[in-house]
């Protein structure tokens, strides 16, 4: 199996340490920790909201798509998932 | 066609950090506290009506971090009724405390009313030097309060101030945040405003002390890996370039003292030519938009030479106007911590002398506690 076959298998979910919340000022979904705060681009937020640590990576990209009606979706994700990883929000 | 526009638009985004400093009273005396130096002689704390109202009003205009400091917040027995409206409005909420009286009792409350995270504090107030050094009482209390944050599930924070009579022993307080269990380790350097100011020359550690600090500082991180994250945040005169305070003045940061006056950093009450306006007065969106002192320093347009033609003035925006006012008697002039600044000589002669060894000072001024009796002396003494 490829590295990303393994993430395409894979259940992530939000880091306990962060909190993902809608900002009604700001008009953005961002993450809240111990004294900061990540303000997520469109995308970004759309991404972390669906995860829940049981649906896989193939689950998510499929319902990414369906949800916004398009195609092609997947390397933009599992770019997405490994800088969330990199940065401690999503756990694998 | 669109007019012509010469002054830079400010864009001005919400208040995104609120600091709710519930109170000034405090068992501590620490000889590097940021509350004003004249703090007894401020108007009544807030009630918890009036608290109430704060943070709905600063959620309103979209504060989402809360910061519920002093003063040490768990003297007020309201907080955790305090704390329950900010979870209930959508705030982070974080008890930013010396762990002096939290109590089982008082952390579940607080836990069940929603409270996000706990920064612990060490108690060196360097009358307690010896004591804190050797592990005895403090460790003590401090082991109490990391068991209690642990239990309820906060992540571990722990944030000690250095200064020159403890750095030495940079090893012993990581070692003791090791013990505590925590994830994350703040060394902040302490910053010179108010009692530190009044005690910068007994605070200000040598060059070779924070090199040394520092080196131990980074044997630790390789030591630890993930284990323990390590912030070691330098004392600003050690460098050539003044801070971003604050990310800018009324940019995210909004405190609100004791007593409701709101402030764009908590020391900034010392600029004595702004009015700042007190939340009985006015809506938190009012203050942070409309109000003088808030757009005083906002953009770049009050700035002076050197920050004025500067081209890294968009990196640091001149530092810190209390700085500035403090050591050159004008809160526009660039912070002297910048050796661009006419006034950086100031701050170099500071660092010279902190080279001087205790045993080679002629005199040696003795530290000011920060207390009551000394507040209410240091006012009047002002006001003569």
């Amino acid at each position: 199996m490829s590295a990303d076959d393994d993430v395409l298998n894979s259940t992530p979910a939000l880091s306990a340490m962060y909190r993902l919340q809608w900002e009604e000022v700001q008009q953005a979904w961002v993450l809240l920790y111990p004294e900061g705060m990540v303000k997520l681009n469109g995308s970004a937020g759309e991404i972390i909201k669906r995860l829940d640590g049981q649906k896989n990576v193939v689950a998510l990209i499929a319902e990414l798509e369906k949800d916004f009606e398009t195609t092609g979706l997947q390397n933009d994700v599992l770019a997405f998932l490994d800088i969330a990883k990199q940065q401690g929000w999503v756990k694998p | 066609m669109t007019p012509t526009i010469n002054a830079k638009e400010v864009t001005v985004g919400p208040p995104l950090w609120l600091l709710a400093e519930v109170t000034y009273a405090c068992p501590l005396h620490c000889v590097f506290c940021y509350n004003p130096v004249d703090y007894t002689q401020h108007g009544p704390e807030l009630t918890t009506q009036e608290w109430i109202k704060v943070l709905r009003d600063a959620r309103a205009a979209g504060s989402v971090q809360c910061g519920f400091s002093g003063g040490e917040p768990l003297v007020r027995d309201d907080l955790e009724e305090l704390v329950a409206e900010a979870h209930q409005l959508g705030f982070y909420t974080n008890l930013l405390t010396s762990g002096i009286g939290f109590t089982p009792e008082r952390a579940k409350a607080l836990k069940l009313a929603g409270l996000d995270h706990v920064q612990l504090s060490f108690q060196d107030s360097t009358r307690e030097l010896n004591d804190f050094l050797s592990h005895t009482k403090t460790f003590a209390l401090k082991q109490k309060a990391a068991q209690l944050i642990q239990e309820n599930g906060w992540p571990m924070v722990l944030n000690c101030v250095i200064h020159r009579l403890n750095i030495d022993y940079i090893d012993k307080i990581i070692e003791l945040a090791v013990d505590l269990g925590a994830e994350y380790l703040e060394l902040a350097n302490s910053q010179y405003y108010s009692w530190a100011q009044l005690n910068r020359e007994g605070l200000m550690p040598s060059r070779e002390q924070l090199q040394r600090a520092e080196r131990v500082t980074n044997e630790y991180r390789e030591k630890l890996g993930d284990k323990l994250r390590i912030f070691f945040v330098v004392p600003d005169y050690y460098e050539t370039r003044p801070k971003k305070c604050m990310n800018g003045w009324g940019n995210i940061f909004l405190t609100i003292t004791p007593d409701g006056s709101a402030l764009p950093c908590h020391t900034a009450k010392m600029i004595k030519h702004l009015e700042f306006p007190n939340v009985k007065d006015m809506t938190v969106k009012d203050i942070w938009y409309d109000s003088k002192s808030f757009n005083h320093y906002r953009g770049d347009a009050w700035m002076k030479d050197p920050c004025r033609t500067c081209e890294e003035k968009e990196k640091d925006l001149g530092g810190c106007r209390c700085q500035a006012l403090m050591l050159t008697g004008d809160a526009a002039n660039a912070d002297p911590v910048c050796d661009k600044s006419q006034h950086h000589q100031v701050v170099l002669d500071a660092v010279a002398y902190a080279q001087v060894p205790d045993t080679k000072r002629v005199e040696v001024k003795p530290l000011v506690f920060r207390d009551p009796i000394n507040s209410r002396k240091l006012s009047s003494v002002a006001e003569s």
